[in-house]
């Protein structure tokens, strides 16, 4: 998987998940004040990001610390690295 | 102490015969059936009953999805229908957080249908690693007011009766007494129910599900009726917006109907079968409660469902009390039985005969059943003037419950 389809589906994941405009998902966009997300979205989002790249990521300490899309972005793309 | 009168500003409908209080009424009064034959129900084994009369043509994604996401059909309906009433009572948007506006809306189950999608993925692999934060507010007992309140702001009292087919004659009849003692102001109350084979199934095992009438669904189910075999479940919401009559009035508000009484009891003689003796002593009550007296009655709202033994013991119950002198119809043979939400609904067909001054007669009462035959059946709708209706809903679990409504004349 390239990292531009890695990013296209965290997009399509989250835009389905939560009805996100796609123009809005820019990746500077930060998940809370931009996107409109709040905490039971975040716990959401991390089930959704499970399903779609088959991992497990709940217990991990930096996803508490993802804030925009670009974070999501770069966070995913390292815990794949990681795992191959 | 003075209690405060109350009276109903407005009504939310979400029903079989369509989605506002408008399109509820005119099907009613047109004799229209909201029953059809679900082909899908073939697929579940067991299940003889291929009927339900639903809801039609909701559209979920005109909540905004905060909302939204925490909400199964039945808090969807909840909503729409909770939207409705306020808007037609003219109800001051500034007045929804003041504490003064309640909620009172109940529901036979928190959502089965929830429940289903849930356990078929957690049974895969018994893993909760997929479980998202909307499902326990989806399957909460009080999910319908919970979300009712919280998607419109309402700061007031909550709470969410469940006493299946009495649950929003319960929920009206509680909210009515709240007011009654200054609790609250204004309260919106009723029931809502989603359909689900499990429900069908419930009444089906019990041989209490209409069977016959697969292929023919606007001819079932037959209250009173002598080839009536049982129920059809429908679903939906009923809310009303119950008022304090003195605020209403300082707010020149349309006042639509006032409730003067409300009783329910408990009948212990068995959980499934009614008993004759308390659905009248229940109406006796309700009565006491309004000051009446069998005479001021001017027509029975019956929830006659359809079935062989309910339909016989309410037609003695109200022959009991009011003999052959009040006509008396269900609404059951246009609707099915909406459960929860069928004293709501129901209470709101009894509103517009009021303001129509037409009571509506029970559709598919071709042949009185003569076990039923003690009362004075409406087999068509008649225009005659309409003050005071006694409404009936009897459940499972032995609750009983009846509401009077009486009609007002605004200035």
């Amino acid at each position: 998987m390239t990292e531009a389809e890695i990013i296209e589906l965290i997009d399509s994941s989250l835009a389905e998940e939560f009805e996100l405009d796609r123009e809005d998902m820019v990746p500077s966009a930060n998940l809370y004040t931009d996107l409109e997300l709040d905490s039971l979205d975040t716990v959401d989002m991390v089930i959704v990001l499970e399903g779609a790249f088959e991992f497990k990521i709940r217990e991990e300490e930096a996803v508490r610390a993802i804030r925009t899309l670009e974070d999501i972005h770069r966070f995913v793309i390292t815990k794949i690295e990681q795992n191959n | 102490m003075e209690l405060n009168s109350v009276v109903v500003t407005g009504v939310g409908t979400i029903s079989p015969l369509g989605n506002d209080f408008t399109q509820l009424l005119d099907g009613l009064t047109a004799g229209r059936s909201g029953v059809c034959e679900l082909t899908d129900l073939e697929q579940v084994g067991g299940l003889r009953s291929r009927l339900a009369a639903p809801v039609k043509g909701v559209d979920p994604k005109q909540i905004p999805r905060k909302f939204r996401r925490s909400m199964s059909n039945m808090s969807v309906y909840a909503y729409l229908a909770s939207q409705q009433a306020l808007l037609m009572a003219g109800y001051p948007e500034d007045q929804l957080g003041s504490g003064d506006l309640g909620v009172v809306i109940g529901s036979t189950l928190g959502s089965t249908e929830t429940s289903e999608d849930f356990f078929k993925d957690y049974f895969r692999d018994y893993s909760l690693e997929r479980m998202k934060t909307g499902l326990f507010f989806q399957m909460m007992g009080h999910s319908c007011a919970a979300n009712v309140a919280q998607s419109l702001g309402i700061t007031g009292r909550v709470f969410a009766p469940s006493a299946a087919c009495a649950t929003s004659s319960q929920a009206i009849g509680y909210a009515y007494e709240q007011i009654a003692m200054g609790r609250q102001q204004a309260i919106l109350c009723g029931g809502s129910e989603e359909f689900h084979p499990l429900t069908v199934a419930t009444f089906d095992i019990m041989h209490a599900a209409s069977t016959n009438f697969n292929q023919q669904p606007e001819s079932t189910p037959r209250p009173f009726d002598q080839l009536r075999d049982g129920i059809v479940c429908g679903e939906g919401c009923g809310v009303l917006l119950l008022e304090n009559k003195k605020t209403a009035q300082q707010r020149v508000a349309n006042i639509l109907a006032e409730v003067i009484g409300f009783a329910t009891a408990s009948d212990t003689s068995s959980i499934a079968n009614p008993d004759v003796g308390a659905m009248a002593g229940c109406m006796q009550l309700a009565l006491k409660d309004a000051g009446l007296t069998a005479g001021d009655i001017d027509y029975v709202n019956a929830h006659a469902t359809g079935t062989e033994v309910g339909d016989i013991a309410e037609a003695e119950a109200i022959a009991q009390i009011f003999s052959t002198r009040v006509p008396v119809s269900s609404l059951k043979g246009h609707l099915g039985h909406t459960l929860a939400a069928s004293g709501a609904l129901e209470l709101s067909g009894c509103i517009g005969m009021l303001q129509q001054q037409q009571l509506i007669a029970t559709l598919n009462l071709d042949q009185v059943d003569e076990r039923c035959s003690g009362i004075t059946h409406l087999q068509e709708n008649s225009s005659q003037p309409v003050k005071t209706i006694l409404k009936n809903n009897f459940a499972m679990g032995g609750i009983n419950a009846t509401i009077i409504l009486r009609s007002y004349v605004n200035d």
